[in-house]
């Protein structure tokens, strides 16, 4: 049933022919990774726009593209080609060289996270590094250097605006993404993120459920770090025109596109692999590797993996053609004042639930921990705790916000919603035509 | 909250002020208007309007053309509500000349107008919310504005700049099936503004971005001379269709809302709350439409008796007023519009100053100006 999918032990016979084993496993499979997750990656990005207009029609009461191929589904392939074909305009008083190069490194900068997000398991990850999630976060960081560059050299001052205001958001909502995981990598006890897959892959569990606060919190962080409604300020149309990117025409513009659109599919990807695990779907083992489909197990896994990660990109266009912007301080206030002490109070209490987990094992004969082989394996008792603390978490992190932001004005909001009165007028003479009034004729 | 004290404040680091130039080519400003903002950081700190971009002297033509042939120059001045526009030429031409419009002229008026005004709420209600960012908001009003262009084109012919009546009552009767159309969209209507509100009326962020934006009280509204919606948002009790009805106003039955702070967020009530009323009094007119012809007895050549006459009706955007000189010939000695968005945009800078960029486009949405009348 799953023979076809022996092509890549093929392949790998057939290699070795030609080529070392050495130069195989360390070259030659590499690259063919990587280019395989890279048409993946652009893959997943021209049709995510294709399906965000496809969505944003749906909930507008429209059809959306129809035109380029059946349900419009070459429209991104048409859009591509008209990008690459168009004029590259550069204004006379951009500074060109950083002009140019700018684009570049938003793109590389979203690409090369990638690289280290593990698809599947075995070879449908590029590279596994025992810091992935530090690399996933210092690297996506590195997009805001482009944003300013291109604010900056565009020498206009929407672009200007535009380019600070998107660093400060990124900056801001930065520290509670970071501080948001460290949550998930306590019961994960890695930093790797194929780690944290098996992690929760071994415990037949996702991360989701010990930590619904840390997963909200990476969640909005992610959109607001990916410049995404209703955090949208840096390219708020209605006021800043098209913020950073305002300059920018044909090639270089749909650089930065892309960019925004990958740098969306790294926060879904990683999104799903700190909370939704990963790869991980209850099971598959049992029903491929356990038989000894092994390849089919990668490629359902990743088939897995997309449609959790889809799920979330969904999420993201739901927000985004439900909801109005932010303001830019309310933005601020809701990184600082929100985001920031939920993400503290959640480390807090996860590292309070790990402790109560460990003391517990062994007292009285209960069980709380099976092994820690990989990550924090737990038994029943120690998932329901943690599933118990992680739900308690929600309602202190409730309670504790509301605590700091009672008095400011946007909590209050509703309170502060008047209804507006309906009055009925009485009705003054009627306007009728005055022939006779007509008052004394002009010179 | 951001206070007007912030423009007597230091500015943030000893940063010297930015000019920053909205327009006149800039997504929300709403056509053609420029504003220039001085900013403090993204404050703003001053303002000022550069209007005239979309000046075609109306009022100048209008003094070298014969009364008929005026009437499709005042369609282009709110073009939103090229309806309501020309009511106010035909009614003053007409009250003038002591012309007695037929009752059924005067409801197919009234129907007419209203729907136009639920039309150019709807407009409002899309561009505002696309400003603010509820981009949705835009394409759900549409679709009910295309049902009301869908009734005006097939009155009238045309979608948008419908020349709609004739001095002494209407081109032609309403067409057949009239009435069946407007009751379909009036029974449609409920349930579409309902959804509008749930998505906006009680959504955090539109309550942060609109509660407190743009305070104008009452008084310092009839100072400026606001109308409209933006007049009644403050609480201020004015509305011509009660004060001085015109056309069947007189007979229907109608609530006026009122605000009560003057923020962003009344007026955005107050407009919602105006298409309901707007829908009522549609109802009641559909009702009670009667028989008859449409047509006073008009002379062939229209020559209002020397003198002049003011005249002005309850539009989307507020009070729109003609005044007119007639010295007894065929074309009028001078003509002056009163336009409510030239009026309403005065209070751009009182509103701004002290807030955010974003806000600005806030509250520009909120006066829901159309240019087109300002630079007549």
């Amino acid at each position: 049933m799953f023979g076809f999918l022996a092509a890549p032990t093929f392949i790998d016979s057939l290699l070795l022919k030609f080529f070392s084993e050495q130069t195989v496993n360390f070259v030659i499979w590499p690259l063919i990774q990587v280019g395989l997750v890279i048409t993946i990656t652009a893959g997943w990005v021209a049709y995510a726009t294709y399906l965000e207009r496809k969505i944003s029609a749906f909930i507008q009461a429209r059809l959306g593209p129809m035109r380029v191929g059946p349900w419009g589904l070459l429209q991104p392939i048409a859009d591509g080609l008209k990008l690459l074909i168009k004029e590259d305009f550069i204004p006379e008083n951009a500074d060109r060289w950083i002009f140019f190069v700018a684009p570049y490194i938003a793109v590389v900068a979203a690409f090369v996270v990638m690289a280290v997000v593990p698809f599947g398991p075995d070879w449908a990850v590029i590279t596994d590094v025992n810091i992935g999630v530090l690399f996933v976060l210092a690297v996506s960081s590195v997009g805001v250097l482009a944003l300013i560059l291109a604010g900056w050299s565009s020498n206009s001052k929407y672009a200007l605006l535009g380019a600070l205001r998107s660093s400060a958001q990124m900056v801001s909502y930065e520290v509670s993404m970071g501080l948001g995981i460290i949550g998930a990598l306590m019961f994960a006890r890695t930093l790797s993120l194929s780690g944290i897959v098996t992690a929760q892959a071994s415990d037949s569990i996702w991360f989701i459920l010990y930590q619904p606060v840390g997963f909200v919190i990476f969640l909005i962080s992610g959109i607001a770090e990916n410049n995404r409604a209703p955090f949208d300020l840096p390219e708020a149309e209605s006021e800043l025109v098209a913020g950073f990117h305002t300059e920018y025409s044909g090639f270089r513009w749909s650089l930065f596109f892309m960019a925004e659109y990958t740098a969306m599919v790294v926060v879904t990807a990683v999104a799903t692999t700190l909370y939704l695990g990963g790869w991980y779907f209850p099971f598959v083992y049992r029903l491929t590797e356990a038989r000894g489909y092994h390849n089919a197990y990668v490629v359902i896994s990743l088939i897995v993996f997309l449609a959790k990660a889809g799920l979330i990109l969904y999420l993201y266009f739901w927000l985004r053609w439900t909801l109005p912007r932010f303001r830019y301080d309310q933005l601020m206030d809701l990184g600082w004042k929100w985001m920031l002490p939920a993400a503290l109070i959640n480390i807090v209490m996860t590292a309070i639930a790990v402790t109560v987990i460990q003391g517990l094992d062994g007292v009285r004969g209960m069980r709380t921990i099976d092994s820690l082989a990989s990550g924090l394996g737990l038994t029943g008792t120690g998932k329901a705790i943690a599933i118990a603390f992680g739900i308690l978490n929600l309602f202190l992190t409730a309670g504790v916000l509301s605590l700091i932001n009672w008095r400011s004005r946007d909590f209050n909001l509703k309170k502060q919603r008047r209804q507006i009165r309906l009055v009925d007028l009485p009705k003054g003479a009627p306007a009728i035509a005055p022939a006779e009034s007509v008052s004394e004729a002009r010179p | 909250m951001h206070q007007v004290e912030i423009a007597t404040q230091q500015s943030l680091l000893d940063a010297p002020e930015m000019t920053l130039n909205m327009g006149p080519q800039h997504p929300s400003t709403h056509g053609v208007l420029r504003v220039v903002l001085k900013l403090d950081g993204e404050s703003v700190i001053d303002l000022d309007c550069d209007i005239g971009y979309l000046h075609r002297g109306m009022e100048k033509i209008a003094e070298n053309r014969m009364y008929t042939m005026i009437a499709p120059y005042w369609d282009r001045l709110d073009y939103i509500a090229a309806v309501s526009n020309g009511l106010v030429w035909v009614e003053t031409v007409e009250q003038m000349m002591g012309l007695d419009v037929p009752p059924r002229a005067h409801y197919i008026r009234t129907i007419l107008t209203e729907l136009n005004r639920i039309a150019s709420h709807l407009l409002w209600l899309g561009t505002h919310a696309l400003d603010i960012g509820a981009v949705t908001i835009l394409l759900w009003a549409f679709r009910e504005r295309e049902e009301i262009l869908k009734i005006f084109e097939r009155q009238f012919g045309a979608r948008l700049t419908c020349h709609a009546w004739r001095v002494g009552g209407m081109p032609n009767d309403a067409y057949e099936g009239f009435a069946e159309d407007v009751r379909t969209f009036i029974n449609n209507l409920p349930k579409r503004l309902d959804e509008y509100e749930t998505v906006l009326s009680e959504n955090r962020i539109w309550l942060s971005r609109t509660v407190g934006i743009g305070v104008i009280s009452g008084e310092e509204a009839i100072a400026i001379g606001l109308s409209g919606p933006a007049l009644r948002g403050s609480g201020v009790a004015w509305d011509i269709r009660k004060s001085r009805p015109y056309a069947a106003y007189a007979d229907m039955d109608f609530d006026v809302p009122l605000g009560e702070n003057g923020d962003t967020y009344d007026r955005y009530l107050v407009r919602m709350e105006e298409m309901r009323q707007a829908r009522r009094i549609i109802q009641q007119a559909v009702d009670k439409m009667p028989d008859g012809p449409v047509n006073a007895k008009v002379p062939k050549l229209i020559k209002p008796p020397v003198g002049d006459y003011y005249h002005s009706i309850e539009g989307p955007k507020g009070e729109i007023g003609c005044y007119l000189v007639s010295d007894g010939t065929q074309q009028p000695w001078r003509v002056r519009v009163r336009p409510p968005c030239f009026m309403n945009l005065q209070a751009l800078k009182k509103l701004c100053i002290g807030h955010l960029v974003a806000d600005v486009v806030a509250i520009i949405g909120t006066l829901d100006i159309v240019l087109g009348e300002i630079d007549r």
